[in-house]
């Protein structure tokens, strides 16, 4: 039996995970997603990465980015080496992909802000 | 002059920016006062994803949320000075003289009601006693986001954070993620005081030690900070001499809480409620100042931006439709007793027709806990919470239309807790 901390919702339940011969037993969930969570914490895990990229912009040093998906726990810091190499040249806007398929793990490094665009 | 506006807002962040949309909704004549050069308030630097969930149903980040707010506060087009400060408010007989200061010069606005959506401040390294040296080094955790997340800028090589809030957990996990080494967070409270996925995905997720019942005690470092020592404290909180450790970091950052900002709300003369730090207001969050409104981390600190919105939007609302004939003096105050840290509103309007939207925290970590509120000793709404944990503020919707509430009533409100369970 596994003790997991749920991070879906502000609830943050403590979720009692195992892998038994009838499929995974999931408790202390207070709905699905938490279910859901447990058993890809326990098979794959995966995470949100959110960070900035630089701009060639002076009075907008950096910019806000994410991955559209969650990549698996493990590679978080492949994908921000990724997206530190990351230099913006243009004055995108909030959604802008800035990197397709990061690392062929299905995700794109997305722009999470407008304020490039606001500033011309 | 201009006509006076019916509302005025005072801060762009997410609180404001709501209570500004649905005053323009409701048909209101609106200015908002931002001192900031861009509108979004601090979710601007809060790059990091989670916001929304309650409102969207999507784990949004900070820009993405309040970005949904000023794209449509531009769209329906509402008067809005940036860059400006707000330095008098007079109260007028037909409402209120603000004197406002920005790069065109000194000016004056009237206006009918005004909604303080001021937001809150860090705690700072003076409100939590430290003692050594001063050197360059020492950040609140919003100071030190505001470096990496708009500044570009990393603050740190190695450092150590003291206590456990979430822009602390945040920073922690950002800090990493950007090359930093966090050498551990201390918290002097035996528990920790952020939200539990916090831990969670900003710590755990990075081996980052949390240290619970220590605390900083000194810091070293002529021009740059070299070094903190830290040590156990007792149950009283008094460091406990011998556990002292010496930890070199080239920064110290700190997390140790959230005020409301409340300047203004003080020379209106507001009252102010120990409990949230925050003014006193009723189920319109209408403040004892008549006209004054107040909404979002101004009005008690939220651990979730969909509230500080929801808020706003109520505060936003109530101030377009004040008539001044209608004034506090029908208000039934709620009595909390000891189990609840703070419950807000803190009055009931008698003739409210509506639900009223209450928010409160539980003054401990509770375990099977029963919420009730009784009118006159009869109980007149009860909910039951697995775990009520002081980090985590609730939010219920109470109707109190159906019983009968009278100027005299006594509402009063506490968490009953199973018994034997603790």
């Amino acid at each position: 039996m596994k003790e997991l901390t749920c991070i879906v919702c502000p609830n943050g339940c403590t979720l009692y995970a195992e892998e038994t011969e009838a499929g995974f037993q999931v408790a202390g969930n207070l709905c699905r997603r938490g279910e859901e969570f447990a058993i890809t914490e326990l098979t794959n895990p995966v995470r949100t990465v959110c960070s900035t990229v630089a701009t060639a912009f002076p009075r907008v040093p950096v910019i806000p980015v994410r991955v559209s998906r969650e990549i698996p726990k493990e590679r978080i810091f492949d994908v921000m080496e990724e997206i530190n190499k990351i230099v913006v040249s243009e004055r995108v806007e909030k959604g802008a992909v800035l990197m397709e398929d990061v690392l062929g793990l299905g995700a794109d490094i997305i722009v999470t802000s407008s304020i490039l665009s606001e500033q011309e | 002059m201009e006509r006076p506006y019916d509302v005025t807002v005072i801060g762009g962040g997410p609180g404001g920016l709501a209570a500004a949309l649905k005053a323009d909704e409701a048909g209101a004549h609106v200015l908002l006062i931002e001192r900031e050069a861009r509108l979004g308030g601090i979710l601007k630097q809060c790059i990091h994803d989670g916001f929304g969930l309650i409102r969207y149903g999507e784990r949004l980040s900070g820009p993405e949320y309040v970005e949904r707010f000023t794209d449509s506060f531009r769209q329906r087009t509402i008067a809005c000075l940036l860059q400006t400060f707000v330095t008098a408010i007079d109260q007028r007989k037909d409402g209120f003289l603000l004197t406002v200061v920005n790069a065109h010069g000194v000016m004056e606005y009237r206006t009918k009601t005004i909604v303080l959506a001021t937001g809150c401040r860090e705690r700072t390294a003076r409100q939590v006693a430290i003692h050594g040296t001063r050197p360059a080094g020492i950040f609140t955790a919003g100071t030190a986001q505001h470096l990496v997340n708009l500044s570009g800028q990393m603050p740190t090589k190695r450092c150590v954070i003291l206590g456990s809030g979430d822009i602390g957990l945040i920073m922690a996990r950002r800090l990493t993620l950007e090359g930093a080494e966090v050498a551990g967070v201390y918290e002097v409270k035996p528990e920790p005081s952020g939200l539990r996925r916090n831990i969670a995905q900003c710590l755990e997720d990075y081996d980052i030690p949390l240290h619970l019942s220590q605390t900083v005690t000194r810091v070293f470092g002529d021009s740059r900070l070299e070094a903190v020592e830290v040590a156990r404290v007792d149950s009283s909180m008094r460091p406990v001499p011998g556990t002292e450790k010496i930890i070199g970091c080239d920064a110290l950052i700190l997390s140790v809480g959230l005020i409301p900002e409340n300047e203004i709300a003080e020379t209106l003369k507001v009252p102010m409620d120990r409990g949230t730090k925050g003014p006193v207001c009723n189920s319109d969050f209408m403040t004892c100042v008549p006209g004054v409104f107040s909404c979002g981390n101004a009005l008690h600190v939220s651990d979730l931006v969909d509230y500080v919105s929801e808020s706003g939007e109520l505060a936003g609302a109530a101030a377009a439709c004040y008539r001044p004939e209608a004034d506090c003096k029908e208000d039934v105050p709620l009595l909390p007793d000891g189990s609840l840290q703070y419950i807000v509103p803190q009055k009931i309007n008698v003739h409210d027709g509506k639900e009223t939207v209450l928010y409160f925290r539980s003054r401990e970590t509770v375990t099977d806990g029963t919420f009730v509120i009784e009118v006159d000793g009869k109980e007149l709404f009860v909910k039951h919470y697995r775990n009520l944990r002081p980090p985590e503020m609730e939010r219920i919707k109470v109707d109190f239309s159906g019983s009968g509430l009278r100027e005299d009533a006594r509402i009063t409100v506490r968490i009953r807790q199973k018994e034997g369970a603790r």
